[in-house]
């Protein structure tokens, strides 16, 4: 008899817990939907500004950059991604300066760290939220980030 | 109402008047078997669309939403992509057997389509074990599984067919059973005069507990009958990746594919026609203006309405619950369905002969 | 301790380091070792960490052996001179964790253990030619150019067995035999969660057997990091298990502060806390969200990756990153907590309650659910701890693991919070440990959001960071069990041999044992209750 019982109140215990769970996903049929829809949102949408979208060389106005080309970032860097391009230059008053040639990055292999960004003792690189870099090929990927004609900002 | 045997008996006396005798049953051969196939494949391509919709807004996603207007088209060209790949030949595997899968299971389930009637005089095949040929017709699909398990030549396809010739054989006792406990209520297996009987009240209100038992377990039984979820172990994503048809590839796929969501949507208008008065509107004894208004609306509007509702109820089903295991699935049909449903039987004879339904 | 020590094994040498490092001859090793076990007062039950070392003229391993009774710990030192032919015996009759972890020690570092039942590769090929993790390896891409020819299946592994008159023999061992009807389950394939391999013997549904085949997301994380300098190493920890990101670099943090000696401020506690907390609501809610898609409930997996959805918001708000959030660092954190975080932080506290109660609707009280949990794959606590299962699964035997309690780090000692115990092991308390957890997770949330002080989020470091020398050993409780560090340094800017203790591998190393006997949909079940994340196996 006790099992004949068991048999009915586990038939419409489980019948319950069913007919519950229809309950929740029918609720969630009505509810508002969470889909991004990408495209059309673009203008509207924005990153948050610490989302590590690309690394970028800081230009002011007078198309100037803060590299002195001391490839600290280089060196810190865990992936190779940063190479960097620089020439010795004789100032007016005779002592040797090292110039930037080409800020070479490659995005392909960046892991976003930061260690370029934190270690850089002049503030001259950053990472800046954008987040569409999808390219056809990896070639496109290994960017010059420094402008052409830019230099290095006076003091 | 709109009879729509108007239109065929026009259509074969135009035939008749212009062409032989011979030649006109070839074109109407011809004509109907077009139109069926054309109706199976619209009927395909919008439930895929369906479940696509629903499932996604089961999910607080959107759904297709790129091609066409709400991504009505997103299923039509995905059938054109569907037509256009490659089948790929596999090598070690029995070939003949292997491409013959699945015709045989789109050639069940187009059969069991032909039965259904749609609305007034709008049905393909009907004679007097109409049922009866729909239930054996409908399990040729799983001669189509169980080859394609065997002859894929693949571990995961072979253990998905097996489950599947488990499942299907298990509930289709339940699904015969229920439409039995229905068949008792009209003394008739013809699917026309099932439908015209239920003018007065459909079968589910007219033979109340038993047929809403009946009715509970036929959908049940038919969502297992169609390998959806939560029934869907031969598939089962999760375990065997996809089953019976891992090595099907193109249209091959395209037509497992097919079959399994128009199989869906005969389960549900066979669950319309024997519980819910299939094409008839709805009527109630009393009610005069409220049923002439009911009339108004076309047979085959109110069938697919309610097909519609069966439909979503399946998709809910799957969208809602956890796959069961095979022992459960087993267990769930011979120590609960199946000893309810032979009750149910009993109790549906005692309404019928002491006429206690309405 | 070291006179009992003594007592066991007279020959034992003693070093001072973080913990007691006991050095044993590799000839008596196994009987001391199974002394140690099972002594009375001792009772090493757990072999935390088992790193396999390159010292130059020795190869050995170094075991980290802990009392669950007592909480005492040691290190145990092996080492072999023989370079050529390195041999030492097996403990993985004692600790069943060892299993794997010695044959990660042979491929990486080529000892053979006698005894060892199974001497196969686990993570590389078994064509890879030399031992990555020796000094000497030569990685030139020739001698192991990337192979394109499917690696061969072997049926039978190599075994060495220590016949009675102490000689050692070439065995096999046969794993499949000829007319088992062996299954892939993976690489590729939806319900394994990244590239993991099981090969599973099956009769009928029943699954006779697994055989577990890693490393096809092998990245050599732990070589790598030893050409790294110590800032550099931060970066991959977040590529373990990338589902508790936070916690494994959290982990890394703090062996190199406290090899350091540096003082972490309260503010960044806090703050690192939180983002523990926070990490691992986010990793249990996927668990929920990939338990329930294995199980074949699909609308659940999206109500879980919604939720979900607001906590990597709050990581990219604060820290920049979604997965990886890169926010720990040599000291604190990388930056101050973004002003928004506290007010979206109390928000969610209040959603998450709401929602899980419609999760436990949906799906923990579905009786299809409870009848494919209850009751399968239970995992007894003898078995927990000599697999070495810790987390959630290990709290579901009614193993008390939680690092939290057992050594507070963070903050952890000023709030209150319960550990999750269960007791049976089976399925269903796997899973329950971890929705209660995100419960107290939240409580955690609730009682420091308003109490974070001010002040710094990090001190200065210098610039090049050197460790002095010695052993370092640091665990936290990540979402799926302990994460320990393991350093060896020798006082350079770059580490002498990191090791991660990863959780994921003694997870894994329990499906065999749990899925044997159930059925295929049940090994489904299980691998996904016991959630492991597959970068965190292979490393």
């Amino acid at each position: 008899m006790r099992s004949t019982q068991q048999y009915f109140s586990d038939f419409f215990t489980g019948l319950k817990s069913l007919l519950k769970g229809m309950r929740i996903t029918l609720g969630e049929f009505f509810t508002p939907k969470v889909t991004e829809c990408y495209p059309e949102n673009r203008a509207t949408l924005k990153m948050f500004d610490r989302f590590r979208g690309d690394l970028t060389m800081i230009h002011n106005e007078h198309n100037e950059h803060h590299c002195v080309a001391c490839g600290i970032c280089e060196m810190n860097c865990p992936n190779g991604t940063i190479h960097i391009e620089s020439r010795m230059e004789e100032t007016e008053d005779g002592k040797k300066k090292k110039v930037l040639v080409r800020y070479i990055y490659d995005h392909g292999s960046c892991i976003y760290c930061q260690l370029c960004v934190r270690n850089c003792p002049h503030h001259a690189i950053e990472f800046v939220p954008t987040f569409e870099h999808a390219v056809f090929t990896r070639e496109k990927l290994i960017e010059q980030l420094n402008r052409s004609g830019s230099k290095l900002a006076e003091k | 109402m709109f009879d729509f045997a108007v239109v065929t008996h026009w259509v074969d006396e135009t035939l008749g008047n212009i062409l032989p005798d011979s030649w006109v049953t070839t074109t109407e051969f011809v004509l109907v078997g077009i139109s069926l196939l054309i109706a199976y494949a619209v009927m395909a391509l919008g439930l895929i669309y369906a479940e696509r919709k629903v499932c996604a807004y089961f999910q607080c996603r959107l759904g297709p939403n790129r091609v066409g207007p709400f991504g009505m088209v997103q299923t039509i060209t995905d059938m054109i992509k569907m037509l256009i790949k490659e089948i790929i030949e596999i090598n070690h595997t029995d070939r003949f057997l292997f491409n013959l899968a699945p015709y045989i299971v789109i050639i069940a389930s187009l059969l069991a389509f032909s039965c259904i009637p749609f609305a007034k005089g709008l049905e393909i095949l009907d004679f007097n074990v109409g049922i009866f040929f729909l239930i054996a017709v409908s399990s040729i699909g799983i001669v189509g599984i169980l080859l394609a398990g065997w002859a894929s030549n693949n571990k995961y396809s072979l253990i998905g067919a097996m489950r599947s010739g488990a499942q299907m054989i298990s509930y289709e006792l339940s699904i015969g059973l229920s439409i039995l406990t229905m068949v008792v209520l009209t003394g008739s297996m013809q699917l026309s005069t099932i439908v015209e009987s239920q003018a007065d009240g459909w079968f589910i209100f007219k033979g109340h507990i038993p047929a809403f038992i009946a009715f509970v377990i036929y959908l049940i039984a038919g969502t297992a009958e169609t390998n959806r979820g939560p029934f869907d172990l031969p598939e089962a994503e999760s375990e065997l990746t996809a089953g019976y048809h891992t090595e099907y590839s193109g249209m091959h796929f395209g037509f497992f594919y097919v079959a399994e969501f128009v199989n869906m949507f005969i389960v549900a208008s066979v669950a319309t026609t024997l519980f819910w008065g299939g094409w008839m509107p709805l009527h109630i004894p009393g009610w005069e203006f409220f049923n002439m208004v009911m009339d108004y609306i076309p047979p085959i509007l109110w069938f697919f309405g309610k097909s519609a509702i069966m439909v979503f109820i399946i998709m809910w089903f799957k969208w809602t619950f956890p796959r069961l295991r095979i022992d459960q699935l087993l267990t769930l049909e011979w120590k609960y369905l199946l000893p309810i449903n032979l009750c149910n039987l009993f109790l549906m004879v005692f309404v019928v002969v002491f006429k206690l339904h309405f | 301790m070291k006179d009992k020590i003594l007592n066991i094994a007279p020959n034992a040498r003693f070093l001072e380091a973080q913990f007691l490092t006991v050095c044993l001859p590799k000839e008596t090793f196994h009987d001391t070792a199974l002394q140690l076990r099972h002594d009375k007062e001792l009772q090493f039950d757990f072999l935390v960490c088992m790193t396999g070392m390159d010292w130059g003229e020795t190869l050995g391993v170094m075991y980290h052996l802990r009392s669950t009774k007592s909480g005492r710990e040691i290190n145990i030192r092996v080492e072999t001179s023989n370079r050529i032919n390195p041999e030492l015996p097996t403990v993985s009759d004692i600790w069943a964790t060892a299993n794997l972890n010695e044959r990660e020690v042979f491929g990486m570092l080529g000892i053979r253990f006698i005894n060892h039942p199974d001497m196969r590769q686990l993570f590389l090929r078994n064509d890879w030619v030399g031992y990555p993790l020796r000094k000497d390896y030569n990685a030139d891409p020739d001698i192991n150019p990337i192979r394109l020819e499917s690696e061969s299946n072997e049926d039978a592994a190599l075994t060495l067995e220590m016949t009675e008159t102490g000689e050692i023999q070439e065995k096999e061992n046969v794993i499949f035999e000829d007319d088992e009807y062996v299954v892939n389950i993976g690489p590729q394939h939806p319900a394994t969660h990244g590239v993991l391999r099981f090969r599973v013997a099956l009769e009928g549904e029943i699954v006779k057997k697994v055989d577990i085949n890693c490393g096809y997301i092998h990245r050599g994380i732990e070589k790598l990091c030893e050409s790294m300098t110590y800032p550099q190493t931060l970066a991959m920890t977040d590529r373990l298990d990338y589902l508790s990101a936070h916690m494994n670099r959290h982990a890394l943090c703090m062996c190199i502060e406290e090899a350091m000696g540096i003082e972490v401020p309260e503010r960044a506690k806090y703050i690192r806390t939180i983002m523990d907390e926070l990490t691992r609501i986010a990793s249990h809610l996927l668990f929920w969200s990939t338990f329930c898609m294995d199980f074949g409930a699909l609308s659940a997996f999206f109500y879980g990756f919604r939720d979900r959805e607001k906590i990597l918001d709050m990581f990219e708000e604060t820290s920049g990153g979604r997965l990886i959030q890169n926010y720990n660092c040599i000291g604190g954190v990388m930056a101050d907590i973004h002003p928004n975080l506290i007010s979206r932080i109390k928000e969610f506290v209040k959603y998450m309650p709401k929602k899980l109660k419609e999760y436990h609707e949906v799906f923990t009280g579905n009786i299809i659910a409870e009848q494919r949990m209850k009751n399968i794959g239970v995992l007894s606590l003898d078995d927990a701890i000599s697999h070495g299962v810790t987390g959630p699964a290990g709290r579901a035997s009614g193993w008390s693991c939680d690092v939290r309690k057992l050594h507070p780090y963070g903050v952890y000692d000023k709030v209150d919070f319960k550990e999750i115990l269960y007791d049976k092991g089976d399925t269903f308390d796997r899973y329950m440990v971890r929705m209660d957890e995100i419960i107290e997770s939240l409580h955690i949330l609730e009682q420091l959001t308003d109490n974070i002080p001010a002040g710094d989020y990090a001190v200065k470091t210098k610039p090049i960071i050197k460790l002095p020398e010695g052993q370092y050993y640091k665990s936290v409780e990540a979402a799926r069990g302990e994460f320990g560090v393991f350093i060896e340094s020798h006082g350079d800017k770059n580490p002498y041999r990191v090791k991660f203790r990863s959780p994921g591998l003694t997870l894994v190393s329990v499906v065999d044992l749990l899925a044997s006997h159930n059925k295929i949909a049940d090994l489904i079940a299980i691998g996904a209750s016991l959630d492991y994340v597959v970068p965190d196996i292979d490393r």
